[in-house]
């Protein structure tokens, strides 16, 4: 009897195990996907309310009446007044607005411009602090460690006015040069190249490879992945940039006063301002003309960018 | 007789690596000398060098001396080197000259002359508004960055305990990560909205409650400009750590995700085997194998709160290119919500305050950062496990 109750009783301990473990694993489901509906509901809706045609969306703000966002007023007319950047104002002034073709020419040059010279530079900079030997070394490389405490600001106040003396102001230069260089990715970068064997700088010099010859034709090409991680973290990074350009490059170019140098951030920061005033379905489109670029991105080099950015994070 | 010739060439090699290499005859074969190696380092160095210190050395030590400079201003033609400044400030200490009945010259009215000090800090810790920026960070960062490490913890540990939909979820969660964020700010905004319309007071209403007047005092309605009741500190602080939030998850669910992978399974087969429940399982085991990854972001998380500018502006931005000050945050006088960096940004931009106050509003929140830092070390040092 005793037998059957024991058995009887871990057989019931057993099912409630089992039980508990499909309530748990209910409960994790559930709360992961509670959370991950609070990561999507701004994208959902910044979706939905670009398509809606911009009194219908007002109508739904004020009344809070569903029936406006139906597919009866779906439209793309507020991406068509985005792109075209005249607009005609509550008064009927004919004027220009935001022109987001031009900032989306703009934010590439200074992407690509940018990030070439900090690959550039912290690709020749971490060489010399991963392969080669030279008095100050550790110094050099603990006194870059250390700038990476202090707060852009600080930089921010002496480069303003720096800008302005070299007459850089509303130029590509100052958008491109100033964040020339990175101390992080040169750090992130000599950590790969420390991992690269001794062995092989050994042998390329008893083939009388030079150091520039090894470091573009050895280091370089098995620190690819870490490099292409870099291009993108920095591509995106010059995307998504708001302050200094707003600083430096909030209007039109120096060499030609009809062409708006703005980058997309400030763009859709004068949006709000311009066009679209009062209209937030029009805003809204404006962000996800801003936004969408970087999301096709995204999809394309999903694996590198999650790789790229959770192997930056360990640092130990 | 050519093998001796090529022997007499053999050098000694220094790759000061500490190793001593004869490869000197094949190298001189090919290209005669090599560099020696401290010369190309510091030919690699130059371009990087080059923008270092013109960029980011020469700024860190100016902007530190311009702290000390009492009625400091950039218009004395020296560019934008504070000593510069400082001694052309000196030499142009008058602003009108006359000449008296004795022919001889004087100052008839004196400029400010710029002299070494502390007064930009006692002006900068006697405003009224810095100290409110600095309430404000406060605030916020103690709110916002320990909820979002505790959720992102929470996440990354039941996303390391799933097999189905992990890829999907984990996609999802990094999401935030590539949106711009004065775009995603709007969108909030827009969620947020004051009256009926907003997303976020329909669902109050479905559940019964009352709408809530978020960000704003006024809306536009049909393009028309409605005026509703202020929008209190409560709500409007609501507004921007959510938004925080929601922008610093993913970050941080990958740096842990990526934690979690590197942690022995066996760790766990030996407490699945000693009964060890779940919990006891996550709070003796996952913790401490992941206490590396939990305090670099921490570290990060604080650094980067107390930085936090571009995340409370834009949920605001909208109000802000209308407002009179463009830098706007919120509440009457637009400082309700101001952050510290908001606040620097506002004085370099004032004509009254100039540059040096800004720079020592900047060394203000640099001792801010690190004090809290090296708080977060010290109480660290004996809890983490490399």
């Amino acid at each position: 009897m005793a037998e059957h109750a024991q058995y009887y009783a871990t057989k019931a301990q057993a099912n409630l195990a089992k039980l508990s473990g499909v309530v748990r694993k209910i409960l994790i489901y559930l709360f992961l996907t509670i959370f991950a509906l609070f990561m999507l509901t701004p994208f959902v809706f910044m979706v939905v309310a670009s398509f809606v045609d911009a009194d219908a969306f007002a109508e739904f703000t004020q009344y809070a009446d569903f029936t406006k966002l139906g597919f009866q007023n779906w439209t793309i007319g507020n991406y068509a007044q985005i792109l075209n950047s005249v607009y005609t104002d509550n008064l009927g002034n004919v004027k220009q607005g935001a022109n987001f073709l031009q900032y989306y020419l703009n934010t590439l040059i200074v992407a690509v411009g940018s990030t070439s010279v900090t690959v550039i530079t912290a690709v020749l900079a971490a060489f010399a602090f991963a392969r080669l030997e030279f008095k100050g070394k550790n110094l050099l490389f603990t006194l870059l460690l250390a700038t990476m405490m202090i707060p852009g600001e600080m930089m921010v106040i002496t480069n303003y006015q720096t800008t302005i003396q070299l007459q850089w102001k509303f130029t590509f230069a100052a958008l491109i040069f100033v964040h020339g260089v990175s101390v992080f990715y040169i750090y992130y970068l000599r950590q790969t190249f420390q991992q690269i064997p001794n062995e092989l700088y050994l042998a390329a010099k008893v083939d009388g490879v030079n150091d520039f010859e090894y470091l573009l034709k050895v280091m370089v090409p098995i620190a690819m992945p870490t490099i292409m991680t870099i291009v993108i973290l920095s591509l995106m990074g010059s995307w998504n940039s708001f302050i200094w350009p707003t600083l430096v490059a909030n209007g039109n170019w120096k060499f030609n006063e009809n062409y708006d140098m703005k980058l997309v951030s400030n763009g859709l920061m004068s949006l709000f301002a311009t066009n679209a005033n009062g209209y937030d379905a029009i805003k809204i489109a404006g962000s996800m003309v801003v936004t969408a670029p970087l999301f096709i991105f995204f999809i394309i080099f999903r694996k590198y960018i999650m790789r790229g950015v959770s192997r930056s994070g360990i640092k130990g | 007789m050519a093998k001796l010739e090529i022997a007499e060439e053999v050098k000694v090699v220094d790759s000061g690596d500490g190793f001593v290499h004869d490869t000197g005859h094949l190298i001189s074969k090919r290209r005669g000398k090599s560099l020696p190696q401290w010369a190309t380092a510091w030919i690699v160095l130059i371009p990087a060098m080059i923008f270092l210190l013109l960029f980011m050395f020469y700024p860190i030590l100016n902007t530190f001396f311009m702290a000390f400079i009492q009625n400091f201003s950039w218009q004395k033609g020296a560019g934008s080197f504070a000593f510069g400044n400082f001694f052309a400030g000196l030499q142009n200490f008058c602003q009108q000259w006359e000449i008296n009945d004795d022919g001889v010259k004087y100052c008839f009215i004196y400029n400010e002359i710029p002299r070494f000090g502390f007064e930009n800090f006692a002006t900068v810790l006697g405003n009224q508004t810095f100290l409110h920026s600095i309430w404000n960070t406060f605030e916020l960062v103690i709110i916002e960055v320990p909820l979002t490490i505790m959720i992102a913890l929470l996440i990354a540990t039941f996303l390391n305990g799933i097999k189905a939909l992990r890829g999907l979820y984990q996609t999802i969660f990094f999401l935030p990560y590539v949106t711009n964020t004065i775009a995603l700010g709007l969108v909030f905004q827009i969620i947020f909205s004051s009256g009926e319309g907003g997303i976020m007071n329909m669902l109050i209403t479905a559940l019964g409650g009352q709408p809530v007047n978020w960000l704003r005092s006024t809306e536009y309605h049909l393009n028309e400009q409605v005026t509703l009741a202020p929008a209190s500190r409560f709500h409007q602080g609501v507004v921007i750590v959510t938004y925080a939030i929601w922008n610093g998850l993913a970050f941080k669910i990958l740096v842990f995700m990526s934690g979690l992978a590197t942690i022995d399974k066996q760790y766990y087969d030996a407490a699945k085997i000693d009964g060890s429940s779940n919990f006891t399982i996550w709070r003796r085991i996952t913790l401490p194998l992941l206490s590396p990854q939990i305090l670099y972001i921490t570290i990060t998380s604080f650094i980067g709160a107390f930085k936090m500018y571009t995340g409370v502006m834009s949920v605001y931005s909208s109000v802000a290119t209308t407002a009179k000050n463009s830098f706007y945050f919120g509440g009457d006088v637009g400082t309700e919500w101001m952050p510290i960096v908001g606040w620097i940004y506002k004085e370099l931009d004032s004509p009254t305050a100039g540059p040096g106050v800004a720079a020592a509003g900047s060394l203000v929140l640099l001792t801010i950062i690190l004090i809290i830092t090296a708080v977060q070390y010290g109480v660290s040092s004996k809890r983490v496990h490399y």
